[in-house]
Formats: structure tokens, C-alpha cells, sequence
């Protein structure tokens, strides 16, 4: 493999995503992520020098909305799914240390 | 010799705007609305819900931008920055990292060292988010995400500021600039405009940046001054001690008037920017922009030349009320029904400012109408009223705007003209008090204004003061 | 002809002239489920009570003689990655075990209108990720071919459903091919509009600027007529195209004379199985018969396509997929400590190791330091591919490709090596990142008895071309067939009464293999192994 993946490299991208992993899960990890970054790495045989990025396919563009209010209290809908809640609001670990 | 420090500092202001609704759904962004009552599946992040611009977002970023001799991107695109956080419901924020709607800009100010432009290196558009209510009882944490979704611009400024003095005078320009373009009430307190100070101090004469620090929660003008001092001492005690200033994100207490780190290793500041696909890019004609440019309201600066020119009141007196556009704007529309620049000026520098202060309220939340005043101002200039009832009728004006006809009318203040009724009052008091006719014949002045006060009390304070002294001093002879 | 083996056209065709009610139409589709997807496993969530109240409110809105469309009562199944309104929708991930939208997706909502009955909710690859429908946190799906096989991903529940004659259509989203592999392995038609013509309001994100909402049936008119009905411009998708035409049945005539068809010779490279091969030259053939222009051409970029796609599906579903923290909806950990153990327990058991691996490729590509390198690289990689494209649809009308190398792999074969996995998307993921419009038509069985499915790629908002290109092959091909459930049959299930009545089917091409030889054996032998 080209691309080796560091323990430490696993351990930050975890966080960034929030995925806490075993370590078998991590060794996994690591072999599959530079498994695919070696085939990803294909990409550097073609010349995209002058090319710009496509993001969406189409020339689409300014799609608005006015400034009116549409929406009404929504909010028995919005906290129906809540797993925790608490006088209408979302219950959550605290956040403050 | 002690080393010299000078100070730099930049600021992240964040701007809510004065849209209706918020910036990608059509949810109301009004104040005060009980928990997720003002929420819909976008501004929640609900599953499969799809984000759609607010017209007015861009218009009004784009106003700012123009006012604040900004650069236009004609094209311009909304990315995601990626962070875990239970105010922001999808766990990314919609924002513009690549390709903000302004950039290069700036705006003067005017400190007791003179004028200074402070650059503005970019204003981009983002969504606001959720509020957190520490709950103690159960030791958890409530979220609301009524504010979420609130749209936001961000004006970033070069690091072209050395003193607290100039943040302030800074600030204060922004706010004056936003609030005459409507685009925002700007309230520090309330949170509609938020400082982010980044500083970091080196020694005179370098030309190389220090290491800067980020501070967030600075809600006054007065928290920003201390903050900028405490944190400057700071930096400049580690310094002297031979440390580093590391750079870092940094609260401030402004109760402990200190700051704290606040990093964890769960936070790790890489934000992952890239562009949303959910939004499609925003391209500004220049039809659009000049249309905007167009409709761009007159600022401080050209209205204060204007009143200067244009009214006869004091330099002093301009600058005090174009100072908040509210103001300026009750100005101009009482003077326009009444025709009395000078007399509005008067009550608004006098009697409103007093009451303002009073009240401890800002010009913006004046609330009479200005028709009112200017009737007011007729029914004094007519003499319909004297000053002492005006007083009394302003303040009424002032806290319930009531129509000062209608309150003179219903609580008989009309002041009393008829000659008549008032020699025979003044005769009544003179024959009740002869000792004061009598110090008052004797050279005392004093006594004259007793007499003409009992009339006052007499009459209800409807009498003309002035008609009363004049009457009293012919009778006395 | 029983109810379950008509096309939905045929039977919407059938209640509107009262022959058959709203009502019957859905308690066939109920009885059948009821009797089969045990084994088949297309369903994550069977709504019985609510599709018979809606069949009767249906029904009394064409008693009224309302004109909902040609599809009007007829039962269909959902993904379970589109939002339905007071109907579960997981997925196919734990951490949206007992999640229920509270809004009906755009696509549902027209389908709604036009008097759909929802019969349920399709399983699928957790996510949308995977081709085999084996990732869903609720167990596999079986193909209906033979069930020792899988049915393609990631909608593999939906065309397993289909091909199972479950339900007479259903929804299906495709991202990198996950309606056309799937379709081709059960033997079933399945489109992939244009990006944008299929609002994606209430479609779970995985990819968005890849993922479009499409029609998986029995064949290409079931196809046009309910990509029809789903398709709009819609206010709250910016995304959303507004197009001139969605006249899509327009294109439904037996006719591709002078019709240009190109087939990229560097799709016949290696790992493309030779029956598979045959197979789309057997459909140029048929087409050439008819009178098109057929030829070979470089497309050139093929092997670009798929890691350029895993860079940018997995940056995007990195972001989408954030949402998912135990806040708001869905799974949140038993036991935690503090907020951020919380969001990292609650995802870690919430989803599933196909998803956390793209999560975490994602997280990493976009990650400091290496965004241009990867995103911005792949960004570049796209709009070559899209520009190859577009020079080929100067040329042709349609592109003719195998929709994957190989038919339907064993279950259990393909999770173990994920590179390998994703390499049998080669055919199907160009597609996505060039918004074009594709469709996957059944042709023939292989050896093996599985069924073959071949692709018709257009240019964008070309669906009419494609269209009519594969109405075309059908007229030669002959009508639908279904497999031969009789393997699976249960007692009192209408199973053999499918299997009974084959009579109408190809005739005027002889397509070997389509016709009765391998299916009947091979679900025998599924059920003889599975003992």
C-alpha cells in the first residue's frame, strides 16, 4: 500500500466524525482507507491542470425565495422524534464544562 | 527600558439580518417565540429537507457590502463547515468559505488621533444557530432552535485596529452604516450584532504579526474594551516571561474580566469546507447590482452634510440626531408635517433624550409618532398650550403616543386666553395675599413669581405664564 | 391473468373500467407479500391497514369519476430512504430504527395525487450504500431469481419486490447505479432520470449531488408513466430543474429508425463477464434489425469514473449523514457520558460498518491539507467525464452498456473485499456524475438461469431517447416474465398460478434463457440448498 494510514490519523479522523472505533475496527479502518486512497491516487495519471471543478452539473443558478413567512408552529411535529426532551425543547448532555 | 507593545486587533462581527424570514426556509426569524415554535424540518435538519435561499439575504449583504466600499463577487457560492454541535441541527453550518458575496473593502474612522480606514477584508452570508439553555435542575442542556437558520452576514476586518478606542469607533461606524441600510437593528445586547476580537500584540516597530488568540462572548461595547485591555495584558505577561501566545479560541468572563481556552481535544478545528451541493450558485447581474446600488438609502455622512445645509439647527445638534436612524427619521418626518426643524430639534435633544435616558432605552426604540409631535409642536406655537402643559403632554406622547389633541381636549389643558376670566383671577389673588403685594411694592422681585405661581395654581396651570406676569405686574402697577 | 402478474399500467387500466376495485388490487399486493417476502425480505415495513384505508379513499375519488391518471389505485412500494408521512423510514439503518417523517417526500406526494397506494416501505443497503442490499441493519434481500443470490443494491428491495410481483412498482434512488444494478439483477426496468427532474425533497441524502429518485417496474411504459407522475419542479429542491417536457409516454413507439446508438468498446475490457457481453450485443442487434445506427466508440475516462465517484459520494455523505447524533431523531446510546461520548456512541452503534467506512473516507478527503488533493481532484475528474459525454451525444442518441460486469454474485460474496465491490459499479456511476439519464431493461437469463440486464444511457433530459430505445427492444423481446416462484411457494400463496401461465410470452426473438429454461431449476435448487 501507498498510503498508510497512522493509528494517529484514525484516531483524528474519528473525531472529526464521531465514530468511535475498536481496535480491530481501527486496523480495519486503516487497510481499507489506504486500500481506497491507492485507487483514488488513479486519479493523479490524468492531467486536470486548467480544468475547473464541476460541482453541479447544470449551469443552474440564483433559485430564491421570497421574504414571507410561510411556515407556522411546527413544533409537536418537529419534537416527535426527539429520542429526549424537555419543555419543548431537545434534551442533550450539557454543554457547558 | 521596558519594551514597547502595540497592540492589533481584527474583528469577526456577525450581523443578523432583518429579514422576515429566516435565510434557507420560510419559518418567521421574530424574537421571543416560545421553544421551536418558529422550526420546520430545514431549520431542524430534518431527514431529506432541502435548504432554498432567501432573495433578501443576498440584497441585503449586498447593500452592506456596496456601503461598506466593498467588492462585489458577481458570482458566488455557499459552502458547508462541518462541526458537531447540538445548536446546529444538520451539524454542518451553511456558509461561504471560497467565494464570498464581498471582499476588499473598508470604512473611516474617526478617533481623538484623527481618521483612520480600517479595512474589510470580506462579508460572507451564513445561517445563525440554535440556542442552548443550560438546564441545573437535571444537569442537561435544552436546545431551541428557533434562532436557527436566522440569516447572518459576517464582516471580516483586516487586522488594521490598534486600540480598544478604535474597535469601538469601529463598531459603532458598522452599526450606524447597517441600521440607516435597514439591513439590521444591530443590538449588542440582544445579540443582533456580535463581536469576535482576534489579537495579538508585538513590539513597536516590528512589522511581523504576533501570534493571535480569538475571543468570543463579548456583548458591550464595555465588554470589548476590557476584554481588548485584560487580553493584551495577558499576551504581554507571557511575553515578558519569555512564553508563547498560543493561538486559540478564548472566552471571555466578563464578570472575572478574564478570558479561558475553549479548546477539548473533541474540538478539533478542521472544519472540512465544501461547497453545499443542496445550494446552487448566486450569480449577480449588473443590472442587480445597480438596481441595488440604486436603491441604496442616504447614509450618516451625506445626511448629516444634508441637515447641516439644509435645516438651521447647531453642528452639535445634527450629529445627535443622525446618530441613530430612527431618530433622523423622526426628525425628518415631524419637521416635514410641521415645518419647524428648530422647535423638533428641541424637543428631540431636550425632552426625548431625557426621557430616553430616563428610561434607559436607545433612540431605536422610540416608539411615538412623529404626526403627534408635530401637533404638538402646533399646539404650543398657537398657544393652545403652554410649555409646562406641553411638557406634560410630550411625556404622554412619548410613553403611550397619544394624540395630543384628543389628551388636551379630555383633560381640559387648553390654556386659558380670555382676558377676562384671568384679571379676575389675578384680582383674587392679589386681594388673598397682601404680604406679597406688599414685598413686591417693596422692591422684592421675588414675590412677584409667588404671586404669578398661586395664579398657575389657580388656573390649573392652564394660563399663559407670561400673560399672567405681564397682567399681575400691570395691576400691581 | 392474475392481478399481480399485470404491469401497473394494465391494471390501472382494469380499475378505471371497474373490472377490478382499489380495494382488490391492494389486498392481492398485501396477500402476496404475506405469503413470499419472508424469503424474499424486499419489505422493511408493511403498512397493510394504511394502504386498504387509502385504497377506499382512492377508490371513491375515482367512484366520483375524478381523473387521477392511468395509474390511479395502483399499489406501490417505496425505498426506505423517501420520506412518507406517518410511515417509518429507516433506511435500512438502526440509527433510524423508529424514525417516522412527519412530511411525505416531493415524489411521494405526486404519486399521492395521482392515487398511489402505498403498500410499504423497500429494504435496501444501509444508506444507499452497497450493491447488495446486504448492509440493511433488517436483514438481507433475496434475489427472487434465486434466492441464494443477492438482488442488486441499493435498491434491491424495491426490484426484488417488483420481481416478485409483490407490488406492481416501486420507488427506487440511484446514486452510483443503485436502481439499474439492482433492476438488472432481478430482471426488472429500472430509470435513472437527469439529475433535478425528480425533486429530491424528502429523499435521504447520501450523495446529493448525485442522488436522483427513480421508477423500477415491469417494463419501460410501466417506467415512463410513473416517472410522469414524479416527477416536477419543485420550489423546495433548488436543485429542482424545471423542464419543457414531461410528456415521457410520448416516447413509448416502436420505432428507432435512423436512431444513432454508440457502444463504448472500453466498457468490453476485462472483468466483464462474456454472457453479460453478448447480451448487449445481442440488444444492438435486435435495434439494428429495426433500423438503428449502431457503432463502437471510445468513451475513454471508464476507469476514472469510480474513484472520482467514492471521493465526492462519500465528501458529501460525510456532511449528510452528520445529522445523525441522537439529538434530533432516531438512535441515541443507552449509556454515554457526556455530549460528545453521546454523539459518538450513539453513531458508532447507530450505523453500520459500510457506512462508517465511507464516513470516515469522506471525513478524510475533506479533511485539512488534503481537499484540493482529493475533493477538488475529483471535482476536476467529473467535468472530463461529463465533457466525454457530451461529446459522445453529439454523435449518438444512445449509449447501449451492460448495466454491471456479472449477474447476481452469492450472497455473502461480496461484503469481505469492498474494492472489489465497488469495481462492479464501473458501468452505472459515470452516469450519476454526468446527471445523465439511464435505464437498465431486462434481456435474458444467463446459464445460471439470473437474469441479464442491459443498459440505454441518453443525453441529459433525454429520457424520451432512451425510452424509446428500450419500448423497442421490448416489442422484439417480448413481454415481461417473472421468475419461477413455485420453489418458494407456501401453501395458499399464488405463486404457481405466475408460473402457470407463461403463455404470452417472447416470440419474436429468441432470447435464450429469458424464457422458462434456468429460472424454475435454479429457485428448486436454492430451496434444496437452503434446507
Amino acid at each position: 500500500m501507498a498510503n498508510i494510514i497512522s493509528d494517529e490519523t484514525i484516531e483524528y479522523v474519528g473525531i472529526l466524525a464521531k465514530l468511535e472505533l475498536s481496535d480491530a475496527e481501527k486496523e480495519q479502518a486503516k487497510t481499507d482507507i489506504g486500500r481506497m486512497l491507492d485507487y483514488i491516487d488513479k486519479l493523479n495519471e490524468l492531467d486536470t491542470s486548467g480544468v475547473e471543478p464541476l460541482s453541479h452539473v447544470f449551469p443552474v443558478h440564483n433559485v430564491f425565495r421570497e421574504d414571507v413567512v410561510t411556515n407556522g408552529d411546527e413544533r409537536e411535529k418537529i419534537l416527535a422524534n426527539a429520542p429526549a426532551k424537555k419543555d419543548d425543547s431537545f434534551k442533550v448532555p450539557k454543554t457547558v464544562e | 527600558m521596558a519594551k514597547q507593545y502595540e497592540t492589533v486587533i481584527g474583528l469577526e462581527v456577525h450581523v443578523e439580518l432583518a429579514t422576515k424570514t429566516k435565510i434557507f426556509c420560510g419559518c418567521s426569524t421574530a424574537f421571543g417565540g416560545a421553544p421551536n415554535t418558529h422550526t420546520c424540518p430545514v431549520c431542524t435538519g430534518m431527514p431529506g429537507s432541502l435548504p432554498v435561499l432567501n432573495k433578501q439575504v443576498v440584497e441585503y449583504a449586498m447593500a452592506v457590502g456596496l456601503a461598506t466600499n466593498c467588492q462585489i463577487h458577481q458570482y458566488c457560492k455557499f459552502d458547508r463547515k462541518n462541526y458537531f454541535y447540538p445548536d446546529n441541527p444538520q451539524n454542518y453550518q451553511i456558509s461561504q468559505l471560497y467565494l464570498p458575496i464581498c471582499h476588499d473593502g473598508g470604512i473611516e474612522i474617526e478617533t481623538a488621533a484623527g481618521k483612520k480606514v480600517i479595512g474589510i477584508h470580506e462579508i460572507h452570508m451564513e445561517e445563525d444557530a440554535g440556542k442552548l439553555i443550560h438546564d441545573e435542575w437535571e444537569d442537561c442542556s435544552l436546545v431551541d432552535y428557533n434562532r436557527s437558520g436566522v440569516p447572518l452576514i459576517e464582516i471580516v476586518s483586516e487586522p488594521d485596529m490598534r486600540s480598544a478606542e478604535e474597535v469601538i469607533a469601529y463598531l459603532d461606524k458598522l452599526r450606524l452604516i447597517i441600521q440607516y441600510l435597514g439591513a439590521s437593528d444591530c443590538k449588542l445586547q440582544e445579540g443582533s450584532m456580535r463581536a469576535d476580537v482576534n489579537l495579538s500584540v508585538r513590539e513597536v516597530g516590528s512589522e511581523k504579526f504576533g501570534t493571535r488568540t480569538e475571543m468570543k462572548n463579548l456583548n458591550s461595547f464595555k465588554a470589548i474594551a476590557r476584554a481588548i485591555d485584560g487580553e493584551r495584558a495577558r499576551q504581554i505577561e507571557l511575553l515578558e516571561e519569555g512564553k508563547q501566545v498560543i493561538q486559540e479560541t478564548r472566552r471571555w468572563d466578563d464578570n472575572k474580566e478574564y478570558s479561558y481556552p475553549m479548546r477539548s481535544k473533541e474540538d478539533a478545528h478542521d472544519y472540512r469546507y465544501f461547497p453545499d451541493p443542496d445550494l446552487v450558485p448566486v450569480v449577480i447581474s449588473d443590472e442587480w447590482l445597480q438596481a441595488v446600488k440604486d436603491r441604496q438609502p442616504e447614509l450618516r455622512t451625506e445626511k448629516l452634510a444634508r441637515y447641516k445645509k439644509e435645516f438651521d439647527i447647531p453642528d452639535y445638534d445634527a450629529g445627535i440626531l443622525t446618530e441613530y436612524k430612527r431618530m433622523a427619521d423622526i426628525f425628518e418626518e415631524t419637521t416635514a408635517i410641521c415645518g419647524k426643524p428648530k422647535k423638533v430639534s428641541n424637543w428631540l435633544m431636550g425632552e426625548t433624550l431625557r426621557l430616553l435616558k430616563e428610561e434607559n432605552q436607545e433612540p431605536d426604540e422610540i416608539g411615538f409618532s412623529p404626526a403627534y409631535l408635530a401637533k404638538l409642536i402646533e399646539l404650543t406655537e398657537a398657544g393652545t398650550i403652554n410649555q409646562t402643559v406641553a411638557k406634560e403632554v410630550f411625556e404622554r406622547i412619548f410613553y403611550d403616543n397619544v394624540d395630543p389633541e384628543r389628551y388636551v381636549e379630555e383633560h381640559g389643558l387648553k390654556a386659558v386666553n380670555d382676558e377676562g376670566e384671568l384679571r379676575s383671577v389675578v384680582e383674587k389673588i392679589i386681594a388673598a395675599n397682601p404680604q406679597s403685594v406688599a414685598d413686591y411694592k417693596g422692591g422684592k422681585e421675588k414675590a412677584l413669581g409667588f404671586l404669578v405661581g398661586q395664579t398657575m395654581k389657580e388656573m390649573k396651570g392652564k394660563a399663559n405664564p407670561g400673560a399672567v406676569n405681564k397682567l399681575l405686574k400691570e395691576l400691581l402697577g | 391473468m392474475q392481478i399481480m402478474e399485470m404491469t401497473a399500467l394494465e391494471l390501472g387500466r382494469r380499475i378505471k373500467d371497474k373490472e377490478i376495485s382499489v380495494r382488490e388490487a391492494a389486498q392481492a399486493s398485501l396477500d402476496r407479500i404475506a405469503a413470499l417476502d419472508g424469503q424474499i425480505g424486499g419489505f422493511v415495513t408493511v403498512d397493510a391497514e394504511g394502504a386498504l384505508r387509502r385504497a377506499e379513499k382512492v377508490q371513491e375519488a375515482l367512484d366520483r369519476g375524478e381523473d387521477l391518471g392511468p395509474l390511479a389505485g395502483v399499489p406501490a412500494a417505496v425505498k426506505d430512504n423517501i420520506c412518507t408521512q406517518g410511515l417509518k423510514t429507516t433506511c435500512s439503518s438502526r440509527i433510524l430504527y423508529n424514525f417516522v417523517p412527519t412530511y411525505s417526500a416531493e415524489a411521494v406526494l405526486n404519486m399521492e395525487k395521482a392515487g398511489a397506494v402505498v403498500l410499504g416501505k423497500t429494504n435496501m443497503d444501509e444508506f444507499a450504500m452497497g450493491s447488495t442490499t446486504e448492509t440493511s441493519a433488517f436483514g438481507v434481500t433475496r434475489n427472487p431469481w434465486n434466492t441464494q443470490h443477492v438482488p442488486g443494491g441499493s435498491s434491491g428491495g424495491s426490484c426484488a419486490a417488483v420481481a416478485a410481483c409483490e407490488t406492481p412498482y416501486a420507488l427506487g434512488s440511484d446514486t452510483g447505479g443503485s436502481i439499474r444494478q439492482p433492476s438488472s439483477f432481478c430482471g426488472v426496468t429500472g430509470l435513472k432520470p437527469t439529475y433535478g427532474t425528480v425533486s429530491r425533497y424528502g429523499l435521504i441524502a447520501y450523495g446529493s449531488s448525485l442522488d436522483q429518485i427513480g421508477p423500477v417496474a415491469k417494463d419501460i411504459s410501466d417506467c415512463a408513466a410513473i416517472l410522469e407522475m414524479i416527477a416536477s419542479y419543485d420550489k423546495k429542491d433548488s436543485t429542482s430543474v424545471s423542464r419543457e417536457d414531461y410528456d415521457f409516454t410520448s416516447a413509448l413507439v416502436d420505432d428507432v429508425k435512423g436512431m444513432r446508438i454508440g457502444i463504448p468498446s472500453d466498457y468490453f475490457g476485462e472483468g466483464l463477464e462474456e454472457e453479460v457481453k453478448n447480451a448487449v450485443l445481442h440488444v444492438a442487434d435486435v435495434l439494428k434489425q429495426k433500423g438503428a445506427v449502431v457503432e463502437e466508440f471510445d468513451l475513454s475516462l471508464v476507469d476514472y469514473a469510480i474513484p472520482a465517484y467514492y471521493v465526492i459520494a462519500s465528501a458529501e455523505a460525510s456532511s449528510n449523514l452528520a445529522r445523525f447524533d441522537g439529538v434530533k431523531y432516531g438512535y441515541r446510546a443507552a449509556e454515554y457520558d457526556g455530549l460528545h461520548n453521546m454523539y459518538k456512541k450513539s453513531r458508532s452503534e447507530g450505523f453500520g460498518e459500510e457506512v462508517k467506512r465511507r464516513i470516515m473516507l469522506g471525513s478524510f478527503v475533506l479533511s485539512s491539507g488534503y481537499y484540493d488533493a482529493y475533493y477538488l481532484k475529483a471535482l476536476r475528474t467529473k467535468a472530463l467525464i461529463k465533457q466525454s459525454f457530451d461529446r459522445a451525444f453529439e454523435k449518438y442518441d444512445v449509449i447501449l452498456a451492460p448495466a454491471s460486469p456479472t449477474t447476481a454474485p452469492k450472497l455473502g460474496s461480496s461484503l469481505s473485499d469492498p474494492l472489489k465491490m465497488y469495481l462492479g459499479d464501473i458501468y452505472t456511476i459515470s452516469v450519476n456524475l454526468a446527471g445523465l439519464p439511464g435505464v437498465s431493461v431486462p434481456c435474458c437469463t444467463d446459464s445460471k438461469g439470473l437474469p441479464i440486464g442491459v443498459q440505454m444511457l441518453g443525453d441529459c433530459f433525454k429520457e424520451k431517447n432512451i425510452i424509446r430505445a428500450a419500448y423497442a427492444f421490448e416489442q422484439a423481446r417480448g413481454k415481461w416474465q417473472a421468475p419461477d416462484l413455485s420453489g418458494l411457494k407456501e401453501s395458499g400463496s399464488k405463486a404457481a398460478d405466475l408460473a402457470g401461465e407463461k403463455e404470452s410470452g417472447s416470440k419474436a426473438v429468441d432470447l435464450a434463457g429469458w424464457k422458462e429454461s434456468g429460472s424454475k431449476a435454479s429457485n428448486a435448487e436454492a430451496v434444496k440448498e437452503a434446507d
